[in-house]
């Protein structure tokens, strides 16, 4: 066993991985905000209370309905995801031709109301979610003890976070979607209905950032304010992959996830802030983001 | 007719300085709080809730007082805390601020209340050093505060053989002070410190400090934080296998919030040092179950019932004086008057700021113990007020010296 800056490799192992666990939930949830940004030219500023509401949906099925965690990830999404569809037909699909402040202002507006009301209903404390019990306990692999949950959440995101990189930029559907996002008149004039493709595609933005929400709920505080504490971050991350890139974002996520573990070994008392540090050097070398496009 | 008019105007006059005498002393007290983020639901709205109960029982008219209560949200930044205090006191005539969890803020609170010659009751903060080091002749600090809490859970874990020790540390005043109070009480009692490591407020994932605190192989990880981040601290290191591997956690400020955010699946066994608990006795009961009328479905936590007490003992100091305005003849009065609350009992307020009370050390529940929601601690060890809080002669308060 050799010493890295006086940690031991063992240690640092254990360090990359959990950095990994937490990338996979940074990229997921900036994946969906890649998605939104790239399709609909919106900032959704209410991507954290949307996670927010994926795990209180899973709480609340759990226990008022029985319906557990292997379900729960099945239906809140697609529940979420039409709560996002709602709010995209009643609200963003008016601010989409304007300036970006507009949707900003309006989904963040959102976000505090959404998060008002939980905390209202729920206070701030947060509710019990358990590991279901398929996934309980874990192994140990010798440099460190690896719960089943983490390897599960690793494992599921990569999926998802692959197969959402397929069906954008390597399906047919993926194409109609990219071509309705740089000439949205011509693609209508091929026969397709543009504006419902739109509302589908926020739908599924939103749809992660719930299926995220279901995820964190056994391993975070179910509380009104876990998206706002994760939000910020993700942002970060969003701007660093360059806006609306989807695999920028899916790279960026498991990266700084790892970069803002091993910070957490270190020099912990810049955790939280060591990300926004790299985003303040990517702007500015590459103001588009390491995988974005200068506009 | 002239006689009329004479009658007239003397009982003009009559009435005049009748209700000259009958004047009301107003007294204004602020309730600053965190209302809407991770210590919401340990004081928050829930301590305005109590400060208004007290005022209730005080009954202001029977003391010729009007009593008005006002509260903002300080959002644990002490800049924001610093300018409320300052917009209270010198455009809004608030005479008293109550509660103010999060110790940074209260540090820069208690300055400002200072400055302006007003009274600060500390209930929500923690800090030791607001009535060690940096006490004032302005504060008086109610409910817990951290040499306290080490005192209790630290001794208490130790002398079980609790004996090496790894902290996680909240990045600021607090969880220093928590850290710092809870080492001197471990090594003090024979165990030793293995490590520590600082944490940034708020943090969401604890993963890779509990594999620090791990690799550490310390026999106690101890939490030296507050509500979500203690939360998650928790939850994730039954994920990771800590209790499971013969480490124990040692949280050493959990709130009856905490476990009931927690679940007691996932809290049983913990330790912990409280100063009141709702379901001890049946003034306790029938207090708490006032206070949930305005917050259903919640339990009160002790910062809740301080503020409660705080305000009461203030109102009574400011009734014997019959005047709020001159802020240290206030805590003047609290500290020459002992103090008696239903929920407190007896004690007294300290030449530093402290009240004494009993402290109490409990554990958690396991669901099977639990017989009605919000029955979560047993009790462990009555710990009595003499013993419970800092002898004096460690202070370092001046107000101490200049006392002798």
């Amino acid at each position: 066993m050799f010493q890295i800056f006086g940690v031991s490799s063992f240690a640092l192992f254990g360090q990359l991985l959990i950095g990994l666990i937490n990338g996979s939930f940074y990229a997921l949830l900036s994946l969906g905000l890649a998605v939104i940004f790239g399709m609909l030219n919106i900032i959704n500023f209410t991507h954290g209370a949307q996670y927010m509401m994926g795990a209180f949906a899973a709480y609340l099925m759990l226990q008022y309905l029985g319906i557990d965690y292997w379900l729960a990830l099945l239906v809140v999404p697609i529940l979420i995801a039409i709560t996002g569809i709602l709010i995209e037909r009643l609200f963003l699909q008016h601010v989409r031709r304007l300036d970006h402040l507009y949707g900003l202002i309006l989904t963040f507006g959102l976000a505090l109301i959404i998060e008002g009301l939980f905390r209202n209903s729920f206070g701030s404390s947060g509710k019990p979610y358990q590991v279901p019990a398929l996934l309980q306990g874990g192994h140990n692999l010798g440099f460190m003890f690896l719960p089943n949950y983490r390897a599960w959440v690793i494992a599921f995101s990569l999926v998802i976070c692959f197969a959402t990189w397929f069906a954008i930029e390597r399906t047919r559907l993926g194409s109609y979607l990219r071509a309705a996002t740089e000439n949205p008149a011509l693609v209508r004039a091929f026969g397709i209905n543009v504006p419902r493709m739109i509302t589908l595609t926020y739908g599924f933005g939103v749809g992660l950032a719930a299926l995220a929400g279901v995820m964190a709920a056994p391993i975070y505080n179910v509380s009104p304010q876990m998206g706002s504490d994760l939000i910020i971050v993700v942002f970060a991350v969003v701007v660093i992959g360059g806006m609306g890139s989807i695999l920028g974002a899916i790279i960026t996520g498991f990266a700084l996830g790892v970069i803002e573990g091993l910070t957490k070994v270190f020099f912990p008392e810049a955790s939280s802030t060591v990300i926004f540090v790299i985003m303040a050097i990517v702007l500015l070398i590459r103001p588009a983001g390491l995988f974005g496009r200068a506009a | 007719m002239r006689l009329v008019g004479s009658l007239a105007f003397s009982l003009a006059v009559l009435l005049g300085t009748a209700a000259h005498a009958q004047n009301p002393i107003s007294v204004k007290i602020g309730v600053l709080s965190d209302m809407s983020s991770l210590y919401a639901d340990i004081s928050g709205p829930g301590s305005v809730v109590a400060a208004k109960m007290a005022v209730q029982d005080f009954n202001p008219a029977a003391h010729n007082m009007k009593v008005e209560i006002v509260s903002a949200d300080h959002q644990n930044k002490p800049d924001v805390g610093s300018s409320i205090a300052r917009q209270w006191f010198d455009v809004e005539h608030v005479d008293a601020i109550v509660d103010v969890p999060t110790s940074s803020v209260a540090l820069a609170v208690a300055d400002v209340t200072r400055e302006k010659n007003k009274v600060f009751l500390i209930s929500g903060a923690a800090s030791s050093d607001l009535t060690g080091p940096k006490c004032s002749p302005n504060s008086v600090h109610w409910t817990y505060d951290t040499w306290m809490l080490a005192n209790g859970t630290g001794k208490a874990l130790v002398k079980t053989g609790g004996d090496s020790w790894f902290f996680i540390t909240a990045d600021y005043a607090f969880g220093h002070a928590l850290e710092r109070d809870t080492a001197a009480v471990v090594k003090a009692n024979g165990g030793k410190v293995v490590g520590s490591v600082n944490v940034p407020l708020n943090n969401s994932d604890f993963s890779s400090f509990l594999l620090q605190a791990q690799q550490s192989k310390a026999k106690i990880i101890g939490l030296a934080n507050a509500g979500g981040d203690t939360i998650n601290s928790i939850k994730q290191g039954a994920e990771f296998g800590i209790t499971a591997g013969g480490q124990n956690f040692a949280g050493l400020l959990v709130f009856i919030s905490d476990v009931e955010a927690l679940g007691l699946k996932t809290a049983q066994g913990l330790v912990l040092t409280s100063t009141w608990y709702w379901d001890m006795n049946d003034t306790n009961r029938a207090w708490a179950k006032r206070w949930q009328a305005e917050r259903p479905g919640k339990f009160p936590t002790m910062v809740v019932a301080g503020s409660y007490a705080a305000t009461l003992h203030y109102l009574k100091a400011v009734a014997a004086l019959k005047s709020a305005a001159d802020g240290k003849a206030v805590v003047d009065k609290m500290k020459q008057t002992p103090t008696d609350d239903p929920l407190f009992g007896k004690g007294e307020v300290r030449v530093d700021g402290t009240v004494t009370h009993p402290a109490y050390l409990f554990e958690v529940k396991s669901p099977a113990e639990s017989k009605y929601p919000g029955d979560d601690f047993k009790l462990r060890a009555t710990i009595p007020a003499n013993e419970a809080f800092r002898p004096l002669k460690d202070d370092n308060c001046p107000l101490v010296n200049a006392a002798k």
